[in-house]
């Protein structure tokens, strides 16, 4: 492997960050409403936020990626790849961050809603007042965490041709045969792309979960 | 011959379910193949990692920093294509078990050391005092309390072992989404056939992650007497 073969994974470095920062963006907004639907008093929305969750989770990324790029593209609407991917990876992420925040939810204690409720504050002024500052604090590493395995997942999407860092490497390999150095270093690269993320993740524990009420 | 779905006659369907089945079967046997070798490697892993021996405390935790940081997709693909460059050739099978299981003994690590850490400290010293041995302390002590801990997180990675078998399909295994790829291919049926495999994937994911949710329940209770 040589100078040009490795510039020309790094090729591929671009779409994985666009891929993986982008379906983290539409999980981290679609997952919020679809968290409020799980824990609602309304029991068809609590039904609907159940069935989309487990079934999202339950079905391998690479399924949802071939429905959405074989499937719903063969009919006509002709989407590309890398769109394919970002719905695929947003959809996913939107199930997982909606479990993230329910779980940050869960871990603020009862006593801060019903101290919000004797201040005689409003609903909208007791969630986004009280109870969202501490869910977020405790969300936002397991999101951190979350974050690195939709890096690795976003691998997958070189299966329908987006030009990744996976989809680089191979596309290397066909050329000079060097397979143990070059998906090595495609290894290597997520490895290294992966731990500035670990790192805030392990910062932002340190720092916001003593913050949160006990 | 009725139509059920976006093309999909019963005729279809029944075609369809055998090979699928036949392709679900050898994603089951590498699911448990993988969590066979993965999870005992996983303890290993966990208690090397607590060793005293330098050398071996890095080496053990480069591994498992390679099993988690690497794409499972990568490591088939390195397992597959890249070690028979270093005079290893595995087959598709074996390189999917030896790729995945690298993967499963680097998180299971992860999840049965935090479950050793979580044994109270006053349970070694007890054995201590009790003048247990090293090992005997491990064995009778602190490994069944830990495992006890560590069940519903093993579980719960067990259920993604599962589902990344599927990423098989890029090393022309046959199991059960190349199968369904295949058939989407000739029959340009892709939609209804991918929804088909992916149904046999829920079908056995959501019991177990109920299962799952139930076995932390229990934890839990067990944890607060």
């Amino acid at each position: 492997m040589n100078w040009t073969d490795f510039l020309l994974i790094l090729h591929g470095l671009h779409w994985t960050v666009l891929l993986t920062a982008g379906a983290l963006a539409i999980g981290a907004i679609l997952g919020f409403p679809i968290m409020l639907m799980r824990v609602s008093r309304n029991r068809v929305l609590r039904i609907v936020a159940l069935a989309f969750i487990s079934f999202v989770r339950a079905i391998p990324p690479i399924v949802w990626i071939f429905l959405i790029f074989f499937g719903v593209g063969a009919g006509g609407t002709g989407f590309n790849p890398f769109a394919a991917a970002l719905v695929a990876f947003g959809l996913i992420a939107a199930a997982n961050m909606a479990e993230i925040y329910r779980g940050g939810l869960i871990a603020v204690p009862s006593g801060q809603s019903e101290a919000a409720e004797a201040l005689n504050l409003s609903p909208q002024h007791r969630f986004f007042g009280v109870i969202f500052p501490q869910l977020m604090r405790v969300a936002l590493p397991t999101t951190a965490t979350y974050a690195i395995g939709l890096l690795k997942d976003s691998a997958i999407a070189s299966t329908i041709g987006v030009t990744e860092l996976a989809f680089q490497g191979r596309y290397v390999t066909q050329m000079n045969y060097q397979y143990l150095p070059v998906l090595g270093m495609v290894g290597l690269i997520y490895i290294l792309l992966s731990l500035p993320i670990a790192w805030v993740s392990r910062v932002a524990d340190q720092k916001l979960r003593s913050k949160v009420a006990r | 011959m009725t139509d059920l779905w976006l093309g999909m006659t019963s005729d279809d369907i029944l075609t369809w379910l055998p090979e699928l089945w036949q392709g679900f079967k050898i994603s089951l046997q590498v699911t448990g193949l993988t969590l066979l070798l993965g999870i005992p490697l996983g303890l290993v892993f966990a208690l090397a990692v607590q060793s005293k021996l330098r050398a071996m405390r890095w080496s053990v935790l480069a591994l498992v920093e390679i099993g988690r940081g690497a794409p499972a997709l990568v490591l088939i693909q390195f397992m597959y294509s890249g070690l028979p460059q270093a005079g290893l050739t595995l087959g598709s099978f074996s390189a999917a078990v030896a790729a995945l299981g690298l993967s499963t003994a680097a998180y299971t690590s992860e999840i049965i050391r935090a479950g050793l850490q979580a044994v109270p400290a006053g349970q070694k010293e007890a054995a201590a005092v009790l003048r247990l041995g090293r090992l005997d302390t491990l064995r009778f002590v602190t490994l069944p309390q830990a495992i006890r801990i560590a069940v519903p997180g093993l579980l719960g990675f067990s259920i993604l072992v599962l589902q990344s078998t599927s990423l098989c399909f890029t090393i022309s295994l046959s199991e059960i989404i190349s199968r369904a790829y295949d058939i989407g291919a000739i029959t340009f049926q892709y939609f209804p056939v991918l929804m088909l495999a992916g149904l046999f994937f829920a079908a056995v994911c959501i019991p177990a992650s109920i299962l799952v949710s139930w076995f932390e329940g229990r934890a839990g209770a067990y944890a607060k007497r």
